[in-house]
């Protein structure tokens, strides 16, 4: 390196040309994501979990096949499909409802959360499904004598009570969601942290800084997820030491 | 829409071409990760903080960042590093021009610390009265080790490790990005040539999906050959 | 010299804990000593002692005569200086556990074979001879290829003892042996143990069979509270016992 290039430090600089502040803006992006398509994987996980307990054959039938598809094949490949063909086929439903909706572009935002949740959404059908069947008989049988229905126990005893058991393993899945949101840089139209150390990396030719810049972001975000889960654990767990 | 089955049959031939060489990703890494992963936890045992703490922190950085992250920062970084390095002189050189070698390098770095922090729960999981006893014996630490802790926390941990062999059979995908015409790479290479998005990655699927299956069977038969000591008794 | 064993002034604290509190016992070649007393009196850190499962604060441990080294520490603890010392002499005393140990991962006849083969450097085949005598002694020659958790408790029990016998051991040391059994299973342990007391062997057992001790060991020694109480012939200890304590702790144990 000689003197009169810019020192590695400076270059991280926060400034406006710094690529700091490049990172951070993408580091933005990487928790947007990563929250918006948890939430997503949240809701596919109950249906999911819902369905492969329901006493309908068909229903276990559709969630098993959703299972064991989903994580049989790489994300890549399934973020890559669901990505392209999850945008075709809401267009396609969508255009029975008319022209004017022939030509909506769905936004590659919601797209690629779609996908990341699809996709996560399989995982956490099996921990809720796990985490429901740990739930001891007693409790809901409990709730049944008292009286409550279907719906007040589901609120008030299965889903707390799943919580407790389910927290591990969404935890985790959490974590794998904020490292599976880098995989969105290959679709081209994302920021994140990763398309930034790219973006950084190539102009400046400085691959092994900035890659390095970007796991580093990676890190500070898993173990700041790290620190709160554990205080989530906490908080959950009282009562039960 | 049959121009469309058509075209899907035809690429298969093609596609599994590669799958030796998605396999031989998986096989490599995994083989190299996992014998790595026996010094990491071994270390991440040990009281000695010099030990302990480079192990954690190791630990910490293989799962705590994306994989994709850790394979460009191999790739893109050792070859920012090694061109013009001692390195281009050595018979290394030919190995290092390739995406796959670097991939490799990334899995296995990558498989050690998951199969590292795997094997550390379980290795603290087997009994204690099973090492003493090896003790009262006059069993060296080393020979404890190898013929009691070792072989007790492979078997307490299996079920773990094969699930984490089917996650490093989907994550050699990764490779594609790298340069490597793994299975994921053709089928990206053909949608390129082609210009069609959905049948080359239908095809793959198939193949990974496949691929999956068979592995996950063989992985179960194999689990239940070394758990044979908690299986039915056989007649003496 | 005669003495197989040699225990001189053990003391042994766990923490602030002084568990032992000056234990002397010696055990001459054919000896079986019996230690008794209430949970808490130190008789199985006494015997953890002996092969150093244990690390003793201060005392001395001698077997066949060999004295095993000890460092002191600077905070009151002290660890062996020679570990292969170590090593070497616990493959001539063998114990025998409450929760047997046997190595689950490995069959019957594997776990009595596995210390010989590997510590001793026993050839296999001439190990595997040995093994199935030992298995046939004991009564579970049928059962050498299963695996320990095929086995009924006395079985494995028995089984640990023949992992024993395999060491050829000088002394043979019991914890607790049948503590863990379901009392219609303590009868064939028992009686393993005393055909072996039969054939002369040396063997210290810690034990709340009372039976089996005034009718097989040669020797009782009552612990209290890390200290030896009371000890001799169990004519005298059981029947005229003459401390307090020991009186106390006999009545409220059958015998």
């Amino acid at each position: 390196m000689d003197a009169s290039s810019p020192s590695l430090l400076s270059l991280m600089s926060f400034s406006q040309d710094g690529w700091g502040a490049r990172f951070v803006e993408g580091l933005v992006v990487t928790v947007q994501v990563s929250v918006a398509a948890y939430a997503v994987s949240l809701i596919f996980g109950l249906l999911g979990a819902s369905a492969k307990l329901s006493p309908y054959r068909s229903l276990r039938i559709i969630a098993d096949g959703y299972t064991t598809l989903v994580r049989a094949l790489p994300e890549l490949l399934l973020l890559l499909l669901v990505f392209y063909s999850g945008a075709d086929a809401i267009k396609f439903f969508l255009s029975f409802l008319g022209d004017d909706y022939a030509d909506i572009e769905i936004d590659p935002f919601a797209a690629a959360v779609g996908a990341l949740g699809f996709i996560g959404g399989a995982y956490m059908t099996e921990v809720m499904r796990g985490a429901i069947q740990s739930i001891p008989l007693g409790q809901i049988e409990a709730a049944k004598a008292c009286g409550m229905s279907p719906l007040l126990r589901v609120r008030r005893v299965i889903l707390p009570q799943m919580l407790r058991f389910a927290l591990p393993g969404m935890s985790n899945l959490w974590l794998n969601a904020t490292k599976d949101s880098s995989l969105i840089s290959v679709l081209g139209s994302f920021q994140d942290i990763l398309f930034m150390g790219y973006r950084a990396a190539s102009t400046t030719k400085h691959y092994s800084f900035f890659y390095t810049m970007t796991a580093l972001f990676f890190l500070v975000l898993t173990l700041v997820s790290m620190a709160i889960i554990r205080l989530i654990e906490a908080r959950v767990n009282r009562g039960y030491k | 829409m049959d121009e469309s089955v058509a075209f899907f049959l035809s690429i298969f031939p093609r596609l599994l071409a590669a799958l030796p060489l998605t396999l031989a990703l998986t096989a490599i890494s995994g083989a190299v990760g996992n014998a790595l992963a026996v010094p990491v936890a071994l270390a991440r045992l040990s009281p000695n903080p010099f030990l302990w703490i480079p192990s954690a922190i190791y630990i910490l950085l293989m799962r705590g960042t994306p994989l994709l992250v850790q394979t460009y920062l191999i790739y893109y970084g050792l070859g920012e590093v090694l061109p013009g390095s001692f390195i281009q002189q050595t018979f290394l050189w030919e190995y290092l021009k390739d995406g796959f070698w670097y991939a490799v390098f990334a899995f296995s770095l990558n498989t050690a610390g998951y199969t590292g922090e795997i094997l550390r729960g379980a290795m603290s999981a087997v009994p204690k009265g099973e090492i003493e006893a090896a003790k009262a014996y006059g069993m060296s630490k080393s020979l404890i080790l190898w013929r009691v802790t070792l072989p007790r926390a492979i078997q307490i941990c299996l079920p773990a490790m094969s699930g984490e062999t089917i996650l490093l059979l989907k994550a050699t995908s990764l490779a594609s990005l790298i340069t490597v015409w793994d299975v994921m790479g053709t089928s990206r290479q053909i949608q390129k040539e082609s210009y069609r998005i959905y049948e080359p990655l239908l095809a793959a699927g198939v193949i990974y999906i496949v691929t999956v299956f068979i592995l996950t069977r063989l992985l179960n038969f194999v689990e239940r050959r070394i758990n044979q000591h908690r299986a039915a008794p056989v007649s003496a | 010299m005669d003495t197989t064993l040699k225990v001189e002034d053990l003391h042994k604290k766990f923490g602030q804990v002084e568990v032992l509190k000056g234990v002397s016992l010696s055990a001459n070649t054919g000896d079986v000593i019996a230690m008794i007393g209430s949970s808490g009196s130190g008789k199985s850190t006494l015997l953890r002692c002996i092969n150093l499962l244990e690390t003793p604060n201060s005392g001395r441990v001698y077997v066949n005569g060999e004295l095993i080294r000890m460092k002191a520490l600077a905070d009151g603890t002290a660890k062996p200086e020679d570990q292969k010392q170590v090593e070497r002499i616990r493959s001539k005393l063998a114990m025998v556990f409450q929760s047997f140990n046997l190595w689950t991962h490995r069959t019957i006849l594997e776990n009595v074979i596995e210390a010989p083969v590997h510590v001793l450097g026993v050839p296999k085949k001439e190990a595997i001879e040995r093994a199935e005598a030992l298995l046939a002694k004991v009564g579970i020659a049928d059962k050498r290829n299963y695996y320990p958790n095929h086995l009924s408790g006395g079985q494995q029990q028995r089984a640990a003892i023949a992992r024993a016998l395999a060491m050829e051991p000088s002394v043979l040391l019991f914890d607790e042996p049948t503590s863990a059994l379901d009392p219609e299973l303590v009868g064939e342990v028992l009686q393993v143990m005393r055909k072996l007391a039969e054939e002369g062997r040396t063997m210290l057992v810690v034990t709340h069979e009372m039976g089996f001790a005034r009718d097989v060991a040669n020797q009782i020694v009552f612990l209290h509270k890390g200290q030896i109480e009371e000890q001799g012939a169990p004519r005298e200890v059981l029947s005229q016992p003459k401390s307090e304590r020991l009186k106390q702790f006999l009545s409220s144990t059958r015998h």
